[in-house]
């Protein structure tokens, strides 16, 4: 009997419903009460002055690129480690290419200041 | 999950004929224990850092309610319950109500692979470590679909900073395990611990050989920066965003953020100790002496003993040092420990084939 994917679903949905359940509750139990002001975003009770809706730092987004060709390769890594010692030398020679590229594009990286957080 | 399932049928032959509901039936008691087990835990845990906390400060903490206090969870989680679920005007509706249950599974699902003893495993997934980095990371997706809906400056900047910082954490993380997967030759978690049976502890990955020593360090850090615990807490920094991603949420949907980000405490702690401590292997080698069932318990106890220990070092850390700046967190992760873990990595490699 293997369980594998069915049991990662089953196990999600019965989060999904004990997330549901607890407000469900607190809908149940919880007060109503409208307000204009709390339906207002929080800004130390005073009005506000500023909306989210703007530009931010752009290094976010550099930060996003570098990590998903890292995590990709990454994850490369994981059948490998797993066949290791069945590879033998020819695993080790080919692991030591590929992880050669990866620290040279991290080197890269580093040289040209994308690691810099100004 | 396995054995009880082989014993039902055994003891039961009338369910013999009905195999799959069985299973399905069964596993939906024991995923509602585990899941009750950890709420409690999550709440326990919030009770034991305000002791810890307070012990630090030279207080009491609370002691007023039931058994010196640690009813007061309890207490917390009944009031938010009591609480009403305010949703601001302007924020995205759908995202705000969806984001909580995103970081509700992230730290739930992981529960799925955690071995607290040899037999106590809800499924035993051949790809468990991977599905472990895979789905402790979902908790990101809810925090950045809250800050982002918020519609509030504070929590889209707690939102992405909290994505930045988690993201680049993985990536030490995800090199610091590679070294226990290439000793255990599985991604199994149960493989993975059995990997590191042998007398009085000598044998735990840690111990394996010195660049697994170092990766045990690398994989903390950067767990306590994936579960922005301080010092690393930046995304939350009250002193500076308010209460970050979660400004806007009252009631249970902050209750879920709570939940999720102190269940998350025991986890990176019990995955410590899986990964690196031995996990469920007996304290002291008594399994050779003591037979049946007290075996099983020892090993039990074993696990949450190393696992306490654990998140009390969490703990204390957190009221120990200070909150880093930006520059330094992510200086720390992409020139520090991602360099490290991958001579970590190299050396590990050498080490086998020396």
């Amino acid at each position: 009997m293997t369980w594998n994917a069915g049991a990662i679903l089953i196990y999600m949905l019965l989060i999904i419903a004990m997330g549901l359940g607890l407000l469900f509750g607190n809908l149940l139990l919880g007060p109503r009460s409208n307000n204009p002001h709390k339906a207002d975003e929080f800004e130390c009770g005073s009005e506000l002055k500023d909306r989210s809706r703007k530009r931010f730092n752009v290094k976010y987004y550099l930060v996003a690129l570098i990590f998903i060709i890292f995590d990709l390769e990454v994850v490369y890594l994981y059948p490998w480690a797993v066949l290791f010692r069945k590879l033998g030398f020819f695993g080790i020679m080919e692991m030591l290419v590929f992880l050669g590229i990866l620290v040279i594009g991290l080197a890269y990286v580093w040289k040209k200041g994308a690691l810099d957080w100004r | 999950m396995l054995q009880l399932f082989n014993w039902l049928i055994k003891t039961f032959p009338s369910l013999a004929s009905h195999q799959e509901l069985t299973a399905f039936v069964l596993f939906i008691i024991l995923g509602l224990l585990v899941l009750t087990f950890a709420a409690v835990v999550a709440g326990s845990l919030t009770y034991f850092e305000r002791k810890v906390a307070a012990r630090i400060q030279s207080r009491m903490g609370p002691i007023e309610i039931g058994l010196g206090g640690y009813i007061q969870w309890v207490a917390d989680a009944i009031k938010l319950l009591l609480k009403e679920d305010i949703i601001p005007e302007n924020v995205d509706k759908i995202l705000f109500r969806l984001a909580p249950y995103f970081a509700f599974l992230g730290a739930g699902l992981t529960y799925l692979v955690l071995p607290f003893s040899e037999k106590l495993i809800l499924a035993d997934l051949n790809v468990g470590v991977l599905y472990f980095l895979a789905v402790s990371s979902i908790t990101v997706i809810g925090i950045l679909m809250a800050g982002w809906a918020s519609y509030n400056k504070w929590s889209l900047i707690g939102g992405i900073r909290s994505a930045a910082q988690i993201v680049s954490y993985e990536i030490p993380s995800a090199l610091a395990v590679l070294p226990v997967v290439l000793y255990a030759g599985s991604l199994s978690t149960q493989d993975v611990v059995r990997a590191q049976a042998g007398w009085a502890g000598f044998h735990w990955m840690i111990f394996q050989n010195p660049f697994i020593f170092i990766s045990f360090f690398v994989f903390f850090i950067s767990m306590l920066a994936e579960n922005n615990r301080i010092p690393f807490d930046l995304p939350e920094a009250e002193s500076e965003l308010v209460a970050g991603y979660n400004t806007e949420y009252s009631g249970m949907r902050f209750a879920m953020f709570f939940l999720a980000e102190y269940s998350n405490v025991f986890i990176l702690s019990a995955f410590a100790v899986t990964l690196f401590l031995g996990g469920w292997q007996p304290l002291f080698g008594l399994s050779l002496k003591i037979p049946g069932t007290a075996v099983d318990l020892w090993k039990l106890f074993s696990f949450f003993f190393k696992t306490s220990i654990m998140v009390f070092l969490v703990l204390t850390i957190r009221w120990t040092l200070p909150r880093v700046r930006i520059d330094q967190l992510m200086g720390l992760c992409w020139k520090y420990l991602v360099p490290i873990a991958f001579f970590d990595l190299f050396g590990v490699m050498f080490w086998m084939v020396l």
